[in-house]
């Protein structure tokens, strides 16, 4: 049945960028390559331009500067109905006025493909609909709709289907069960998916390669797993998953990492781990992988320590307890610990210190505001 | 004592209220079965005549006809101008836009005097022969109006990612149009052509400053009046009146049917 779709899907290539709308630049200097058959994330705040990327791939808006190839081919001023792209949007938009097979059935008829109810048939078999076919898209939940505006999309066999923010409005339960499944129509159809999403978790769980945007520009790209491990910037930091950052001058280099001095703490990063090797620089470390001691350890050539710090809070969120440590000079230090034996492990107002390993720190390019301090 | 005092008065003065708005109706109505002679202001004895030979009494189905013929095309023409209108102040935006926006409402809240005498003098000044086209030409202007700002509101109601979607799956501009944009502005432009067509039908001030010889269905009843309107002019009236009402009624029913329909499959 799903043999019916497979289709070799397109690369995208976005060559220097420019999206000027009256009064601000909603893109400035883009450039982004998806490969082929790649689940690809665009992963931003909202008003961050990754809406208005994906309205450029599909036509509906024309870049100000910049050219646009799908395959390799040049289609920066072609219209949206000229291009082997389809969306699935946001709201889903799904036609009220035609049934939901008419609704599937929409582009090839405009196409003039042969049989064109059979085929939205098929469509509506890939996403489990096949009994909904004559209802209108109104009769529907919004889980259904979602999988209609999919159909309808994925049937005409896109080389690029672009996905904008499709699971927004779904609850959380029915958000994940769509994600598994979204995931496995991309596998099962081999297309190219161009997927526009806030939230981090859904981009990380289904993307191969993530690309987080950050106002007009993408500041870093890379598959889920290297952009957790190594976040280059302060926002990639914040914004996939938490993070710990402490500011200071490097005050010492080795063969192999650099240290910096931080209230009376030596803090070290690989310098393969380090964006930057001199001046002032800011390290990170997950919350995840920190460890707290009720007594000061021993100092380690493999691991950073801080401290003493008081626990200042505990939220428990059931399968681990985040801890907030107030450590004096250097801010709120947050740490995950994972509920396995008694719960919390520690209570509040003791006194601690922080550990964790070098080979966990990461040195960013840049540092944080002043407001927003660790 | 009290309770009971406040628990009839809204009924009774909705039957008040009622009895109040149908009384001209129910006297057209009645006396279009009059077997009157000449003037139709005593009763003098039921006949279905009038009803059965509407055409007998010179005039009434010429007026009738040449009434219906312009509202149709005026409706015609004002629903289509009207429809781009309502589009494009709601879709693009241009210089000037919010200024024509408002001029809009100007032939609405103009007295139809001033719009009539005004359209009357510059058909005058540029030697245009009166008759049925420079009324039409009339109908078409006030009804513009009404039609955008009926047809807008719906505009305003659509959901632009839905062209946007019939862009994306291969539809150009034009069956963008056909086959999304104007199935679901339907209902919306299909009132505006009722209301266009109920103004024209009735109008007389405007129609009777640029009429000529020829005669619409309420210029007829008009003139007639000052020898006392002839039943005939009571079965059209009344004819008309029915048909509006088999009109709402059919609509209703159609969308309480399909409600419910809607609501079984649920």
């Amino acid at each position: 049945m799903a043999k019916e779709f497979v289709a070799r899907g397109a690369d995208l290539e976005l060559k220097q960028i420019r999206k000027e709308f009256p009064g601000f630049v909603a893109i400035d200097n883009l450039d982004l390559h998806v490969p082929a058959g790649q689940f690809f994330a665009l992963l931003g705040p909202s008003g961050c331009g990754k809406t208005t990327s994906l309205r450029l791939v599909a036509g509906l808006e024309t870049p100000t500067k910049g050219k646009i190839f799908i395959g390799g081919k040049d289609v920066t001023s072609t219209k949206p109905h000229e291009r082997p792209v389809n969306t699935v949007f946001q709201s889903y938009a799904l036609f009220p006025h035609m049934s939901v097979l008419e609704n599937v059935a929409f582009g090839l008829r405009q196409r003039k493909i042969d049989n064109p109810l059979v085929r939205a048939k098929e469509a509506l078999n890939l996403v489990q609909l096949p009994h909904l076919a004559d209802r209108r898209p109104q009769q529907l939940s919004g889980g259904q709709q979602q999988r209609v505006a999919l159909a309808r999309a994925l049937v005409n066999r896109p080389s690029l289907l672009l996905l904008d923010e499709p699971l927004g409005a779904l609850d959380l339960k029915l958000r994940r069960e769509m994600q598994i499944e979204l995931k496995a129509i991309q596998m099962e159809v081999g297309l190219t998916f161009l997927h526009v999403t806030h939230d981090q978790e859904e981009a990380m769980d289904m993307a191969d390669t993530v690309a987080v945007m950050n106002l007009g520009h993408i500041e870093q790209m890379g598959a889920p797993e290297a952009l957790y491990d190594r976040p280059k910037t302060v926002f990639v930091s914040k914004f996939l998953g938490q993070s710990n950052l402490l500011v200071g001058e490097v005050t010492s280099s080795s063969a192999n990492s650099i240290s910096i001095e931080v209230a009376g703490n030596k803090i070290s990063v690989p310098k393969a781990r380090a964006e930057k090797h001199k001046g002032k620089i800011a390290i990170g470390f997950r919350p995840e992988k920190a460890t707290f001691l009720t007594k000061k350890p021993a100092s380690s050539a493999s691991t950073n320590v801080i401290g003493p710090g008081v626990i200042l809070d505990i939220r428990f969120t059931g399968t681990s307890n985040q801890y907030l440590i107030e450590v004096p000079e250097l801010g709120n230090i947050t740490v995950f610990a994972q509920n396995i034996g008694q719960s919390p492990v520690i209570q509040l107002g003791e006194q601690v210190w922080i550990s964790w390993a070098i080979e966990h720190s990461f040195g960013l390019s840049d540092l944080p505001a002043k407001s927003e301090k660790a | 004592m009290r309770f009971s005092l406040g628990k009839f008065t809204l009924p009774v003065y909705a039957v008040l209220a009622f009895i109040y708005l149908l009384i001209p109706i129910v006297y057209t109505f009645v006396f279009s079965f009059n077997n009157s002679l000449k003037t139709n202001l005593i009763w003098r004895g039921f006949t279905l005549d009038k009803w059965t030979n509407v055409c007998q009494r010179e005039g009434v189905c010429e007026a009738l006809s040449n009434s219906v013929m312009i509202g149709l095309i005026s409706t015609v023409v004002a629903t289509a101008l009207g429809t781009m209108i309502a589009i494009a102040l709601v879709r693009y935006r241009f210089k000037f836009r919010s200024s024509i926006n408002l001029l809009l409402f100007l032939p609405m809240a103009t007295p139809e005097v001033v719009l009539g005498a005004g359209l009357a003098s510059q058909f005058f000044n540029l030697g245009v022969q009166k008759g049925i086209w420079t009324i039409i030409i009339a109908h078409i202007m006030f009804c513009l109006s009404f039609v955008v700002v009926t047809v807008k509101a719906r505009v305003a109601s659509l959901d632009p990612a839905l062209e946007e979607a019939g862009r994306d799956l291969y539809a150009n501009p034009r069956q963008v149009f056909w086959r999304i944009t104007f199935p679901l502005l339907l209902p919306g432009i299909a009132s505006a052509a009722l209301l266009s067509f109920a103004l024209s039908f009735d109008d007389f001030i405007i129609t009777n400053f640029n009429a000529g010889s020829d005669m619409t269905f309420p210029r007829y009843v008009y003139t007639a009046a000052a020898r006392g309107v002839p039943a005939e002019a009571n079965v059209v009236g009344c004819a008309v009146f029915l048909l509006a009402i088999l009109i709402v009624l059919s609509t209703q029913i159609r969308g309480e049917v399909k409600r419910r329909r809607l609501a079984k499959k649920h």
